[in-house]
């Protein structure tokens, strides 16, 4: 699980600071805060290319108390955007399945806006054989 | 816009019963280059479908912004809760402005 904030000294930083600047894009200054999200990936991934990912939050999804994003980010992938869902109450249920791309053994951060303004953050590790073919 | 010469595949119940919450499964083929990856010397251009819209009776119902990290073939999984007869309408749109689309209705009753 990646340390919050991500650390800023060591030989990652330059990566870091990328990551990091990825998530301002998406929350702006808000804090996460550890949450109901269960975010799965395979503890060994044969293709990084094909990585199934499941992302379900506990959230009631009505309209005074719902989901409107989940954010997906690698940590060390070339870049670290994967993908970002906006959620409506009209879905039902907070999860969504995909499959991400993995260049190498790392978390991924994961991070779910409320429809009150709080921001869930959850992890997720998985080891890779094969890299997925970003560059 | 242009048309996306791809088949996307939709997989959803035909029929649910009134507040039923239904899984929907999406399955498009494309390439997603990320305009990182070398091949024989050069460069291949930068191609990716950047976003998925789900519609459910004209309103959004669910959106997915894709980037680099998203697979080759982007599959997605979610779900609709149903409280009458709807109509469903998917569209991918790549950073060209390419297009497609698929539609579905699912029946209540």
């Amino acid at each position: 699980m990646l340390a919050w904030p991500p650390p800023l000294a060591g030989p990652a930083a330059a990566d870091d600071m990328g990551l990091i600047a990825a998530i301002r894009a998406e929350i702006g200054d808000a804090l996460p805060v550890d949450g109901p999200i269960t975010a799965r990936l395979p503890a060994i991934a044969e293709n990084g290319g094909q990585v199934p990912l499941t992302v379900a939050v506990d959230s009631p999804m009505t309209p005074a108390d719902h989901v409107v994003a989940i954010h997906v980010f690698a940590t060390r992938n070339p870049t670290p955007g994967i993908a970002s869902f906006r959620l409506t109450p009209a879905m039902g249920k907070a999860e969504v399945q995909t499959r991400i791309r993995l260049a190498e053994d790392q978390a991924i951060v994961v991070l779910a806006v409320l429809s009150n303004g709080t921001v869930w953050r959850a992890g997720a590790e998985a080891r890779v054989v094969q890299g997925g073919c970003l560059s | 816009m242009s048309r996306l010469a791809v088949q996307p595949r939709i997989r959803i119940p035909r029929s649910a019963r009134a507040g039923e919450v239904i899984e929907i499964r999406t399955l498009i083929e494309h390439p997603m280059e990320t305009g990182l990856r070398h091949e024989g010397g050069s460069i291949r251009p930068r191609d990716l479908l950047h976003r998925l819209l789900v519609r459910m009776n004209g309103e959004t119902l669910f959106v997915a912004d894709l980037r680099n990290g998203t697979s080759a073939n982007p599959y997605h999984v979610f779900f609709a809760r149903i409280t009458r007869t709807s109509d469903f309408e998917f569209i991918w749109q790549d950073e060209r402005g390419g297009t497609a689309s698929a539609t579905a209705r699912v029946t209540v009753g």
